[in-house]
């Protein structure tokens, strides 16, 4: 039985990982507040708005999608529906069967990590590179992306720079220009040699048909700059009403993501190449990806389905900074993670129940939100759902002793006396594995029972003027 | 399962999720006035606010072919790409020492140090430069060559992000572009020249 899934993952963390999450994400975090504040007057008057034109959106998506799909109809895009993972895998596959390519560039997305896109497609013979330089880092170790902004988080630069060299990028450097020359040179014809070009969709405007593509390396204009097939794979949430609402969120993401005013690639794309452009996709087909997210609505916590995936609650979350992204099990950690991982598990849930409890509650998450996201809340209200489906919870205590000597006075101020005790017993070695798997990372503080009690007692008493 | 049943199936779980609903959340009223830098932007000239903002994000902005042209000597760009439909007017601000094709041929995209296109406007506040299929000769050609420079008309500067959502248009495809192609992927170091330019230059006419 594993207990404290995260804690013990963060105990074993390398101490040069735990160092490299702490510091990237807490340097994100302070120069996002910076930015928000310096120049709004009202920064919280964005995020509250943004998360409420986007609460609207999910709650109205039964009019939204179909809105959405017939402006990207009439822009001449090719709609397709996938209700699982495998769904929109086969639809991507299906595409590039019937023009016959082999080869395809990918822009990140965290929809395709969702339903683990490359790894299918290379299974059927295509070739599937990704071209955001972490993620191209992360495919070529055969690892796992620990944050949905900064996937390579977690590396250093020598353990990039072997990875280079054993993939035969050159010899080992370790400097993260040459790192990124090498890429760019490498990537750079492979873009060229590419059928198909893949991204996901920051937004997609029901009024226009318009989807909206961040990046700052600028992998997902090259992708479709130098293709001839653009396949965009969408989550159905990422909707927002109009053209007009994206100035607001663009200025949110920008900041909340990676604390820039604006991303230095911000790409509208309403359907295929115009004719008279000699570059970029002649063909356009849009995926729009439940997995999972039909039941999120469903439940109690659909406001998780605002999120716009700019990995801000990641970088303050004191859990996730000592823990990393990989603690999490998931293709989306820290605090959005928390909530969204164990519902997107559908009938699993409880496997991924334990994440929800990680967390102290402490309500930074919320506050950093760009759709003020009331993360907090939304995991209450999973540690209640796996509490009511009785969903079992190695580790934690059964509160029953407690409860009765919380509800005695006598027994409790025996307690606090009786307590003293504790300073002299080996925690680690009562026989309890729960308790143990706790006790091995942890020292107890010095039992202080009954400090305060005597305090309150014997403090010097205010007279009223 | 065929794409048209995971469209149904999609439709009607979420018609069956927002059904218990009671009320739904309403579209709120708001002006985007509350997402502009105000501060930034109030009483400038546009031109040289972008120019300022430019400079801020690693981009420049320049105001004559002849300052362009000896920014090209000094880095050492001689050989690149021009819109043909601008080289008649650029063709005399460039001497014998370089190398101007107005064809951009794919299979040698290394040959190109820089490609000069035209840009569709631009966004004073955050110093981005936009461009579209309409003006741009090459998606390719604004790209992949280690300088890009787009030819603005002073016209055409947007004061602000939602200015420039407002006035977005017909084009199939708008990309507004804010500085030089970046990364920090690596321990969070800035690395500039990913995929695309690493220089990004606004050449205002």
């Amino acid at each position: 039985m594993k207990f404290q899934q995260i804690d013990q993952f963060a105990a074993e963390l390398k101490v040069d990982t735990r160092a490299a999450v702490y510091d990237g994400s807490k340097k994100g975090h302070e120069k996002r507040t910076k930015l928000l504040f310096d120049e709004f007057a009202d920064p919280d008057a964005l995020r509250r708005m943004a998360g409420d034109i986007k609460q609207h959106v999910i709650e109205n998506l039964d009019t939204y999608l179909p809105a959405v799909e017939a402006k990207m109809k009439a822009n001449g895009v090719q709609v397709h529906w996938a209700a699982t993972a495998e769904a929109a895998n086969e639809a991507v596959l299906k595409i590039m069967r019937a023009r016959g390519a082999t080869k395809m560039v990918k822009a990140k997305t965290m929809v395709s990590e969702e339903t683990e896109l490359a790894a299918f497609l290379e299974k059927h013979g295509i070739e599937a590179l990704e071209t955001d330089l972490g993620e191209f880092i992360v495919q070529i170790d055969g690892d796992h992306p620990s944050h949905i902004v900064k996937p390579i988080i977690h590396k250093n630069r020598r353990e990039i720079a072997r990875s280079f060299e054993r993939e035969g990028l050159g010899d080992y450097n370790d400097d993260p220009q040459t790192i990124t020359r090498r890429a760019r040179n490498f990537l750079r014809h492979k873009y060229l040699a590419a059928d198909v070009g893949l991204t996901g969709a920051n937004f997609v405007s029901a009024e226009s048909g318009r989807m909206v593509l961040v990046t700052n390396e600028g992998n997902s204009r090259f992708c479709l700059a130098a293709t001839k097939c653009h396949i965009a794979m969408i989550g159905i949430e990422k909707i927002v009403p109009r053209d007009y609402d994206l100035a607001l969120f663009l200025n949110l993401l920008a900041r909340s993501g990676t604390a820039q005013e604006v991303t230095v690639y911000t790409e509208f794309i309403s359907g295929p190449k115009s004719p008279a452009q000699p570059d970029g996709p002649e063909e356009m087909h849009v995926i729009f990806v439940d997995n999972g997210r039909t039941e999120v609505l469903a439940s109690e916590c659909r406001d998780i389905l605002r999120c716009i995936r700019c990995g801000a609650c990641l970088n303050v979350c004191p859990v996730y900074r000592q823990a990393s992204g990989h603690a999490y099990r998931s293709v989306y950690p820290g605090p959005v993670g928390a909530v969204l991982s164990p519902l997107l598990m559908g009938d699993k849930f409880a496997q991924k129940a334990d994440l929800p409890k990680a967390s102290s509650l402490c309500g930074a998450c919320n506050e950093v939100c760009p759709v003020n996201i009331p993360i907090p809340d939304l995991l209450l209200r999973l540690r209640n759902k796996a509490k009511e489906e009785n969903v079992p919870s190695p580790g934690t205590p059964p509160m029953g002793a407690w409860a009765l000597l919380a509800s005695q006075p006598t027994v409790w101020r025996a307690s606090l006396i009786g307590g003293k005790v504790m300073n002299y017993i080996p925690t680690k070695l009562i026989p309890v594995p729960a308790l143990q798997a706790w006790a091995n990372k942890r020292a107890l503080p010095e039992w202080r029972g009954g400090e305060f009690r005597k305090w309150l007692k014997n403090r010097p008493k205010k007279t009223k003027p | 399962m065929p794409p048209a049943d995971d469209r149904e199936a999609i439709l009607s779980r979420v018609r069956g999720a927002l059904a218990p609903l009671h009320e739904r959340a309403a579209l709120p009223d708001y002006t985007t006035e509350i997402a502009v830098m105000r501060s930034v932007i109030a009483g400038r000239d546009l031109a040289e606010l972008l120019g300022e903002r430019m400079k801020r994000v690693n981009g420049l902005a320049l105001s004559d072919a002849s300052a362009l042209v000896a920014h090209l000597r000094a880095g050492k760009f001689l050989h690149g790409y021009c819109d043909p439909a601008l080289w008649p007017v650029l063709a005399p601000h460039f001497g014998a020492d370089f190398k101007v094709e107005t064809e951009f041929d794919r299979t040698r995209v290394d040959d190109y140090a820089f490609g000069i296109t035209r840009a569709a406007g631009a966004i004073a506040e955050t110093g981005t430069i936009v461009l579209n299929d309409a003006t741009t000769s090459r998606r390719l050609a604004a790209l992949t060559p280690w300088v890009h420079v787009a030819v603005l008309e002073r016209t055409k500067i947007f004061s602000d992000l939602p200015q420039a959502v407002a006035a977005l248009g017909s084009d199939n495809n708008v990309i507004w572009c804010t500085g030089p192609s970046k990364t920090a992927d690596v321990e969070g170091i800035l690395i500039e020249g990913v995929h695309g330019p690493g220089q990004q230059i606004a050449l205002l006419v």
